[in-house]
């Protein structure tokens, strides 16, 4: 079943110098116990457009889209008090940097418990004992002791599993993680993507997980989303896309992988992201492409079919081995 | 082979940490017996995750601190605090983030000239433009660049000034720490790109600092795997990475995500986290999350043993002979 489903969904943020399109006409799925992965690079709009999907987004930002609904509730048009009790509780979300995102002024058990008691009301043993399972579920040994340490007074691995423990808390039927693990060593980064596996498996909650790491990815998600400058430029099953990608783009970015590599010198994109002035006419991409021609650069692609990934690109590669098998 | 730039012999650093008003300090050893060589046109990759002691090595390399045991030698000559200022010239630093190390107020020109303004009094001010113009074109950058400030280029442009500026003075020896972790994957590639380049023309020796496997199998020749101050593995890039000896190398290579959907998973979980340096386990400092843990890793601290590719382990994995 479809727990997110967005329409067209475009940001625009009110800057001094104008308006800038964060997000750019994003469809975009989320289905129960899936994980879908987001990747792009800084500056793609991944972030944007899951914070929109949480409310989260300053003053400054206007969210349109043509539907956006979650759990067939439409978040358009539900008034914020409604909407209040949606966020945190069945759609929940952890952050990139766990240190930043925890209040360093309380102690984590306070933070945990804030969240049992304004969505669940529960009664103050409860929340105690729920906190302490909710610990010890995420793997925080020693859980009585820690619930009264300050954020400060863990490493920042613990601190992730704090964030993990406050978003599923209320056991959330959607969990977006944004960059849980990039600012996390290695072996830790393991621990915690194997943790937010099982969650998955034991609750069937959906995950989208929002990354720049193609690793990650491989060895994580289902579905993968791949975003430039604001747009959606493919979505594949995860095997595919890294075996067959049909976007330029996402090609390219595969092959600029050092483990890829064959020789000394890596592929490279040249180039960089357009920002708020260089956004070019057609493609967005047709800059840095090998293959763009006038077209591309004159002309906007619309999304391809469901065979090409969605690729917005009017010459969408590896068509041909799809169309044969 | 030729000779080594620069080579360290149990390299230590303590600091001291104080731990209340009126108890004794305790002693921190970021960086315990580590020793290793240099060569030109070659690159020494030290990865570990964070608080082994990498930065604290660069730091060590580029006499910014003192060693407080053991010692650097730089073309044979002892490193000693009374010759830094003369030998630091030979040994230039590119630091991890672009977007701090580059000063905003300053032009990308007088970025450039600053090293030699310091460090080359007798050079005219005509030269000195003249060879901040040549060192922006060997990095790949524009000769109207010149001129700008450091907030009109994109993390990937300033990275390379901040290369040019560390090869303004003709450094032997380059440290970078992590060079590339702060630039999007498709910057990334035409930085590691450069630094081969310029490796290639120069003969640099680099010093590569990083937590990112993937990079260092990919640039390094030579790699030193750390955990807690201590080297645990030493070897050239392709034995480690083929056959680790250390259990920790072991699950560091296991950890680190391959970009390849198919790749069969057989990830070592390791429990628990990095114990702080403050109180190191008596025994091999890994003994707290090692699977082939036994009394006797407890009780001793095993040495780095084997002669190309070495490993402080009893038990090691795919043993040296």
């Amino acid at each position: 079943m479809t727990l997110l489903h967005i329409r067209n969904l475009s940001v625009d943020f009110a800057t001094a110098s104008g308006q800038f399109r964060a997000v750019d006409g994003v469809d975009q799925d989320v289905n129960e116990s899936e994980i879908l992965a987001i990747v792009g690079e800084s500056g793609s709009g991944k972030s944007v457009s899951m914070l929109a999907v949480m409310g989260l987004l300053p003053w400054t930002a206007t969210v349109t889209a043509d539907e956006l609904t979650f759990d067939g509730q439409d978040l358009l048009t539900m008034d914020p008090r409604a909407r209040r009790k949606i966020v945190g509780k069945d759609l929940a979300m952890i952050f990139q940097e766990p240190m930043s995102s925890l209040n360093p002024c309380f102690t984590v058990g306070w933070q945990i418990r804030e969240a049992l008691r304004v969505h669940l009301g529960m009664g103050r043993r409860e929340r105690q004992a729920r906190a302490i399972e909710l610990f010890e579920q995420v793997g925080i040994p020693d859980p009585e002791k820690r619930l009264s340490a300050f954020p400060h007074q863990m490493s920042g691995g613990m601190n992730q599993r704090v964030m993990i423990a406050m978003a599923i808390a209320c056991k959330p039927k959607l969990l977006i993680a944004d960059e849980p693990t990039t600012a996390l060593d290695v072996t830790i980064q393991a621990q915690i993507l194997d943790l937010l596996a099982s969650l998955r498996d034991e609750t069937g909650m959906g995950l989208v997980l929002i990354t720049h790491d193609m690793g990650v990815v491989a060895e994580t998600a289902e579905r993968v989303s791949v975003q430039y400058a604001g747009q959606k430029i493919e979505e594949q099953p995860v095997v595919p896309l890294f075996e067959t990608p049909h976007h330029p783009y996402t090609s390219a970015l595969l092959d600029a992988l050092p483990e890829r590599a064959t020789e000394k010198r890596l592929p490279t994109i040249p180039g960089v992201v357009p920002g708020q002035f260089d956004r070019p006419a057609g493609c967005l991409f047709s800059p840095r492409c090998q293959f763009a021609n006038a077209k591309c650069k004159a002309e906007a692609p619309r999304p391809s079919s469901i065979e090409l990934g969605h690729a917005r690109c009017f010459y969408p590669l590896n068509s041909n081995e799809r169309a044969a098998s | 082979m030729t000779d080594p730039v620069m080579t360290a012999t149990a390299l230590e650093r303590h600091y001291e940490v104080s731990s209340g008003l009126f108890r004794a300090s305790r002693t921190l050893k970021a960086v315990a017996g580590v020793e290793f060589a240099l060569y030109p046109g070659k690159t020494l990759a030290v990865v570990g995750e964070s608080g082994c002691g990498k930065s604290t090595l660069a730091r060590m390399v580029t006499m910014i601190e003192e060693p407080t045991a053991g010692s650097l030698t730089l073309d044979g000559k002892p490193v000693v605090p009374e010759d830094w200022a003369s030998l630091r010239k030979s040994v230039q630093i590119v630091f991890q983030d672009p977007y701090g190390s580059l000063n905003p107020r300053q032009r990308i020109g007088t970025i450039l000239e600053e090293p030699l303004k310091i460090n080359r009094p007798d050079m005219s001010n005509t030269e000195r433009t003249a060879k901040a113009r040549e060192m922006l074109g060997l990095v790949g950058l524009r000769p109207e660049h010149f001129d700008r400030y450091p907030h009109m280029f994109s993390g990937g442009q300033r990275q390379r000034i901040a290369i040019a500026r560390a090869l303004m003075l003709d450094p032997k020896v380059l440290v970078l720490d992590e060079p590339v972790s702060a630039l999007d994957l498709s910057i990334q590639s035409s930085v590691l790109n450069l630094l081969v380049d310029l490796q290639e023309r120069l003969q640099l020796a680099y010093l590569f600092i990083s937590h990112d496997l993937s990079v260092v199998k990919h640039v390094a020749d030579e790699v030193i795997v750390m955990y807690l101050g201590r080297a645990v593995e030493k070897g050239s890039r392709d034995t480690v990475f083929a056959t680790p000896f250390h259990p920790y190398t072991k699950a560091l290579l296991s950890a680190t995500p391959q970009a390849d959907p198919r790749a069969k998973k057989e990830r070592i979980k390791l429990d628990g986290e990095l114990p702080s340096p403050l109180a190191i386990p008596d025994g091999c400092p890994f003994a707290p999350r090692c699977w082939k843990v036994q009394e006797k890793c407890r009780a001793t601290r095993p040495a780095l043993f084997g002669d190309a590719h070495s490993a402080a382990c009893f038990f090691p994995e795919n043993s040296p002979t």
